[in-house]
């Protein structure tokens, strides 16, 4: 009997046990479900239907209640600690430069003359230069006038009060713990369905489908891609968007500026051909959308990328072109020179500025620097992305106007919407030298004013 | 100069650190460490492995490095922390920067320094596009290099860029005790002598001056034309009939010049 009711119990135990272990894998498969669910809500539907739930909208303005706090907080206490840190928070430059010209500097009243004081001129414009130059500040992140609880921004400034280095540190927390892996789970998801999405589109034949089909896998990943940077983005003056058989035109601070356009809209990329993550997302892209890829090192590329951007904007069906005339990434302090290749090609130029909010984040992707994939990183452990993007009227080339002063007029027009500077440097002389020619401008201005009527005198003041 | 036993394989190329620089000059070449007395210790973990564990010598090099915890840390920080308080001390006494000039200029120095050695070379100038298309670049950039060298230190950054301070009245009162200020009229006037004379000897002779006036026109003068306008430049100038112009006739010539306000630039504060 005892026995028997010990087979029983052995029996019961059992039974129980794999009930349990059962009810475990149960529980985990709940969570799963509900996890997916929650994602597909919240996140995927939305941006197939391009609906914003405002989420990010709320979480940005909890950013900047406590970076308004920060600001108060490291006021007061340099108040209190009477640090010097304060100056660095008040001015951004480091001179300030007399903009005289050569002409005055030199001449003054003693044209057709040398003087061996005429040195001196060039020599305080170069330490001028040394000092602080417009052109390499551009290629690098912009200063931030206070500090925004970033560790990478930070110049001793948690040693100012306990209450900001506690928040602080939850700020790491928050950002490392929570956000980025929620981030790197969402974007290698997107990932994956872009690819998927492309490889599977890009096997119907070509047709109107396809290309409907093309367009709605494009902007969803983009949509995709900007919510799982918590990107806040606005749209102005929408109905100003880039229309077929058109050129758009933008300034170039990321790779983030195609993923930030893509969501509203459909393009045809002209750009860089990347290796390693770039490089993946450029290559589905390329299954179901024309894209034009080169190299930027290639002379013989500027006259098959301008011919093809001539072949598609003859063609009215054909998505508009989208194209960053710097040709390199800036900082987003200023737009810098427009090369003229796609000014030249005719149709109309849609001209778009970009304006990133650099208290949530540094967009700016300094490829001398960092990788893309440290980029990526740091863009997941920041607070979000925050940017206005403007869509401004459609400008044509005029009669008797060039091509450089054509994107010289579209320059300014995109720098003063978007509240940047305009500088007529070329942004290629973040890899390569200025051209000798510069120089020698230089010094014939030097000579026209020393030479007057063909003859040179020379004045010694005594 | 570049590859002896001994060289620092950290900094590369044709610059040692200044570990190494002992056994470069002069000390016997791979027999150890010739100088007596231990170098100045300034911050830092010099990475030498040649004397692993020491501090750079000299003056010269700032403590600008970081062992690799720390630097991965600062990595894309604002620069000032990198710097020391008292080297900031030493700097604004013997330059008279105040102390968020210095920080400042220490940003810019490392947002220069592309290969992160503390140091900047010839090409780091050279990037800076303003200054390459200055028709006197290369005068420039040369001032900041002490003789014979490559690299130049914060220190001697800031030391080159103190002559364009401005000169403040309160100064003008200060001791005469005390060394000349970097920023004083005459050594402004030194500094812009020293952009003509090539080869310091304190004379610009006529081909020194030949020299710098081709840098400043360019192509657009004939060399018979800059060879009169040297001549009678020194013509006018020299009052003891070498034919060339000593530093003390270099001031009479630019007595009536407003060498304070050509010579400054504005640094904010």
């Amino acid at each position: 009997m005892s026995k028997y009711c010990q087979a029983v119990g052995w029996h019961f135990e059992g039974a129980s046990m794999e009930k349990n272990r059962g009810g475990y894998g149960l529980v985990e498969g709940k969570i799963l479900s509900v996890c997916l669910v929650l994602f597909v809500v919240l996140v995927l539907l939305p941006s197939m239907f391009r609906v914003s739930l405002g989420i990010s909208h709320i979480y940005v303005k909890i950013v900047v209640k406590t970076l308004e706090w920060a600001t108060l907080q490291i006021e007061k206490g340099v108040k209190k600690q009477k640090a010097l840190v304060l100056e660095n928070l008040t001015s951004n430059g480091i001179i300030q430069r007399e903009e005289a010209s050569m002409e005055e500097e030199i001449a003054g009243q003693r044209r057709g003359r040398f003087n061996l004081a005429d040195v001196l001129y060039f020599s305080k414009k170069g330490f001028e230069a040394v000092a602080e130059d417009e052109v390499t500040r551009r290629f690098s992140s912009e200063e931030l006038v206070s500090w925004n609880l970033l560790s990478r921004t930070n110049v001793s400034f948690h040693r100012i009060s306990w209450q900001l280095t506690f928040v602080w540190v939850i700020g790491i927390l928050i950002r490392y713990c929570l956000l980025m892996p929620l981030r790197v789970s969402l974007a290698s998801f997107s990932m994956l369905l872009l690819v998927s999405a492309t490889t599977v589109v890009g096997q119907f034949p070509n047709g109107r489908v396809k290309r409907w089909l093309s367009n709605q896998v494009q902007m969803t990943c983009a949509a995709l891609g900007v919510r799982c940077l918590s990107g806040a983005v606005h749209f102005h003056n929408r109905e100003n968007r880039p229309q077929k058989g058109g050129i758009c035109v933008a300034n170039h601070t990321s790779p983030l500026d195609v993923l930030i356009l893509a969501s509203d809209g459909c393009y045809s990329l002209v750009g860089q051909a990347h290796g390693g993550l770039l490089g993946l997302i450029q290559k589905s892209c390329m299954k179901t959308t024309e894209h034009v890829l080169f190299e930027r090192s290639e002379m013989k590329a500027r006259h098959l990328v301008r011919k093809k951007i001539r072949e598609h904007v003859a063609d009215k069906t054909k998505l508009p072109i989208l194209i960053f005339p710097e040709g390199t990434c800036i900082n987003n302090t200023s737009v810098m020179m427009f090369k003229k290749g796609s000014f030249e090609v005719g149709g109309t130029i849609h001209p778009v500025a970009i304006k990133y909010d650099p208290r949530f984040g540094d967009a700016f992707w300094n490829s001398m620097k960092y990788s893309m994939m440290t980029y990526a990183f740091k863009l997941m452990t920041s607070w979000a992305i925050v940017c206005n993007v403007w869509y401004l009227p459609p400008m044509v080339k005029e009669e008797e106007e060039d091509a450089v002063h054509f994107a010289d007029r579209v320059k300014a027009v995109i720098a003063a919407r978007g509240g940047m500077s305009v500088l007529p440097w070329d942004g290629g002389l973040k890899r390569k030298k200025v051209k000798e020619s510069f120089k020698q401008e230089q010094q014939k201005k030097y000579c026209q004013i020393v030479v007057e009527n063909g003859t040179v005198g020379n004045a010694n003041v005594h | 100069m570049t590859s002896e036993a001994g060289a620092c394989p950290l900094v590369g190329g044709a610059s040692l650190c200044a570990c190494a620089r002992g056994l470069a000059h002069g000390g016997g070449a791979g027999a150890g460490w010739p100088f007596a007395e231990p170098p100045l210790l300034l911050t830092g973990a010099c990475r030498c492995p040649v004397r692993p564990g020491t501090a750079r010598s000299g003056a010269e090099q700032s403590g600008a490095r970081l062992g690799g915890p720390a630097r991965a840390a600062a990595m894309g920080s604002r620069a000032s922390t990198l710097l020391r308080d008292e080297e900031i001390e030493e700097i604004k006494k013997e330059t008279g920067f105040s102390h968020s000039q210095i920080t400042r200029l220490y940003s810019r120095f490392t947002s220069l320094d592309k290969g992160e050695n503390g140091t900047l070379s010839r090409e780091d100038f050279q990037r800076i596009p303003e200054l390459a298309i200055n028709p006197l670049g290369d005068r420039i950039i040369n001032a900041f290099f002490p003789e014979g060298e490559d690299q130049v230190n914060f220190r001697g950054f800031m030391r080159t860029l103190a002559h364009f301070r401005p000169i403040e009245d309160n100064e003008k009162s200060k001791d005469q005790n005390g060394p000349e200020p970097l920023n004083s009229r005459s050594n402004k006037l030194h500094f812009a002598f020293r952009l003509y004379d090539l080869d310091k000897d304190d004379k610009i002779s006529r081909d020194e001056l030949l020299q710098v006036l081709r840098m400043m026109v360019g192509v657009n003068i004939s060399d018979e034309q800059l060879g009169s306008i040297a001549d009678r430049t020194i013509q006018e100038a020299d009052q003891d009939g070498d034919s060339a112009i000593s530093f003390a006739e270099f001031v009479k010539v630019l007595e009536k010049v407003d060498v304070e306000q050509k010579m400054s630039i504005r640094f904010l504060h």
